[in-house]
């Protein structure tokens, strides 16, 4: 029998499998069409303090292979996340829930986890450091070890729970910045986050989002996570969530060799929203096929 | 919701760039008129939203125009190959508003919904008006179905090849008890200044899922954020706030 169990963050882990925030809501969706149950866990939407409309529209657009989007961390805030999705989910969802978090200073990150902090169903808080710094010049926490180990440190003060920090790739140094959140207390590193990315409508000849830039996910920037997360297993022992362009068994798998201990599946969500069921499905079959027994066993498997 | 397979028995060009592509297979989920599908394209990331057309049990009518790469994908499909589609998407429309003498108004692929809308509306027993608008004679399509359907229509086109020329907006009936409004946000925003009866407007946004999960569609409306996929595409005339 093929074991998928993970332990990630001293949680266990049915199966590695993740859906990623962003593309799965609160669940709700979804929850109509499978039971959420069989995934490993899943990371709600991106909260923040504030409840935010995000960008205006068209915030939607494709690319080869994936397609952008510059939702702009749309979300009902905080506390309405607490009042009305958790409850649900405690309903419909018998496993830890990953919780992600947003915002655009250091006490707006600290101010949303200590709130979260109270949550039994809430298992692990997955801290995007994406987001521009409104006091830093709108540059983005994640872009810097700085920035991205003063977040980690504010947020681990407030919150027993472990911490997972999620890192842009829009970074020339990602082994370095993980290493500052490690060092700065981070239980672990999830990555990636979408690439910064802009399509150019031919009519108009202007961008074709209102927002000009947007975020690439999907097929296409798989080799960039593989390698993104590849290089950040080598710098931090701490464990990886590995996500970017997953789409089936063997990418899972591939991603684990690279080093993660667990995954998440974002945009494959939007397109085909049986991709986690599919994908957990075939998981023991594709292991058989790789001689792979227990997943746990090939998490970074990839390197010397 | 459902991905379902669909067999393509004829798609076919009826207008300019506009293309009617008849669908076997399991259509049950799709007959509520106002709903569409998300239909996946080969070779293209993302689906394409299509409103269902009209949808009877075995059979699905879609109706497209050609705009970009996957619609130029969908119009070169041939009979027999098969489509799979999400289906059951959206509000619809609210028939129960429509009163006595509804008026029904399209505009270019906005026509095509109002189809089905039609014949529900007609089957209920009530007196429909259809006011489509299009460009140009070349550009008309289904004028003859809704009139076979038992709808009286009001033809327009802005150079006048056709019907009368002039926007379907500027000569909607004063007398109508309700308004079903599909089209271009100018032709909407133009209809919802001319008429001061009740209406129901179907609008159209840029998709990722189709199914409410990724906040890529949400329109600012009275009532506060609103997904154009789940709860859209149809909405009420007071809780609009217009461009
Ligand atoms: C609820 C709904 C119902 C619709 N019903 C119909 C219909 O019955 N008949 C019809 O002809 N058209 C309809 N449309 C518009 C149709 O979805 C687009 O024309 C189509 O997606 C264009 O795809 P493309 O690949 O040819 O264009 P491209 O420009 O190459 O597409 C690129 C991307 O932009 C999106 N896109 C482009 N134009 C639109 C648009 N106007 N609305 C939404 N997304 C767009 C595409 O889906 C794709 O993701 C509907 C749209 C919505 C939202
Ligand atoms: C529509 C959309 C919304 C997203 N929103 C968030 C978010 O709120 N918070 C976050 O950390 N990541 C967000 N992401 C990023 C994804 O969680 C994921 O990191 C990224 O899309 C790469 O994975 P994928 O290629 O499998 O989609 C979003 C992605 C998409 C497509
Ligand atoms: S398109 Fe995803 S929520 Fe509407």
């Amino acid at each position: 029998m093929a074991v998928t169990k993970v332990s990630l963050c001293g949680i266990t882990l049915d199966n590695p499998v993740i859906p990623a925030s962003g593309t799965f809501g609160y669940g709700r969706e979804f929850s109509e069409l499978y039971d959420l149950n069989i995934l490993g866990s899943f990371s709600f939407k991106g909260t923040t303090l504030s409840p935010r409309s995000g960008n205006p529209l068209p915030r939607i657009a494709e690319c080869a292979g994936g397609m952008l989007n510059a939702v702009g961390l749309q979300n009902p805030g905080v506390e309405k996340v607490i009042k009305e999705e958790l409850p649900w989910i405690r309903e419909h969802f018998k496993k830890p829930v990953m919780a992600n978090v947003s915002g655009f200073s250091v006490s707006d990150y600290a101010s949303v986890c200590e709130l979260l902090d109270r949550e039994d169903n809430i298992g692990w808080l997955e801290v995007n450091v994406s987001c521009p710094n409104v006091h830093g010049g709108g540059m983005s926490f994640g872009t810097t070890p700085e920035g991205a180990a003063e977040v980690t440190k504010a947020v681990k003060k407030v919150t027993k729970k472990p911490v997972i920090v999620k890192l842009s790739p829009n970074v020339t140094d990602i082994a370095s910045i993980a290493k500052a959140c490690e060092d700065a207390g981070a239980d672990g590193i999830s990555l990636i986050n979408t690439l910064l990315g802009m399509r150019i409508d031919l009519k108009s000849r202007k961008p074709l989002l209102k927002n000009k830039t947007g975020g690439v996910s999907g097929g296409c920037i798989f080799p960039v996570a593989v390698r993104m997360v590849y290089q950040v297993y080598e710098a931090v022992k701490i464990p990886i969530v590995g996500m970017g362009g997953i789409e089936t068994a063997e990418d899972v798998i591939e991603m684990m060799l690279s080093g993660a201990t667990a995954v998440q599946v974002g945009a494959k969500n939007l397109v085909n929203p049986w991709a986690c069921p599919e994908i957990i499905n075939s998981l023991p079959e594709v292991m058989d096929k790789y001689g792979i027994h227990n997943l746990t066993d090939i998490i970074g498997g990839a390197h010397e | 919701m459902r991905d379902a397979e669909f067999i393509i028995r004829s798609n076919r060009e009826i207008a300019r760039d506009t293309f009617e592509m008849v669908l076997s297979g399991d259509a049950s989920d799709c007959a509520r008129p106002g709903t569409f599908v998300n239909v996946h394209v080969d070779g293209l990331y993302l689906r394409r939203p299509i409103s269902v057309c009209f949808a009877d049990g075995e059979k699905m009518i879609l109706i497209y125009k050609v705009v970009g790469k996957g619609t130029d994908k969908m119009a070169h499909m041939k009979e027999g190959e098969s489509v799979m589609a999400l289906t059951n998407l959206g509000n619809g429309f609210d028939l129960s508003k429509a009163g006595e003498r509804p008026t029904l108004l399209g505009g270019g692929s906005g026509v095509a919904p109002m189809y089905g809308l039609a014949k529900a509306l007609i089957e209920m027993g009530k007196t429909v008006r259809v006011a489509i608008g299009f460009r140009s004679e070349k550009d008309v399509y289904y004028k003859r179905e809704f009139e076979e359907a038992g709808a009286e229509v009001l033809l327009y086109t802005e150079d006048g090849s056709i019907g009368e020329k002039g926007f379907a907006t500027d000569h909607l009936p004063g007398d109508s008890t309700f308004l079903y409004a599909c089209g271009p946000m100018p032709m909407l925003n133009a209809a919802r200044k001319h008429i001061k009866t009740p209406a129901q407007y179907s609008f159209e946004a840029r998709m990722a899922c189709g199914f409410g999960a990724c906040m890529g569609c949400s329109m600012e409306m009275k009532t506060g954020l609103k997904r154009v996929c789940k709860d859209g595409p149809v909405f009420d005339g007071e809780e609009i706030l217009w461009p």
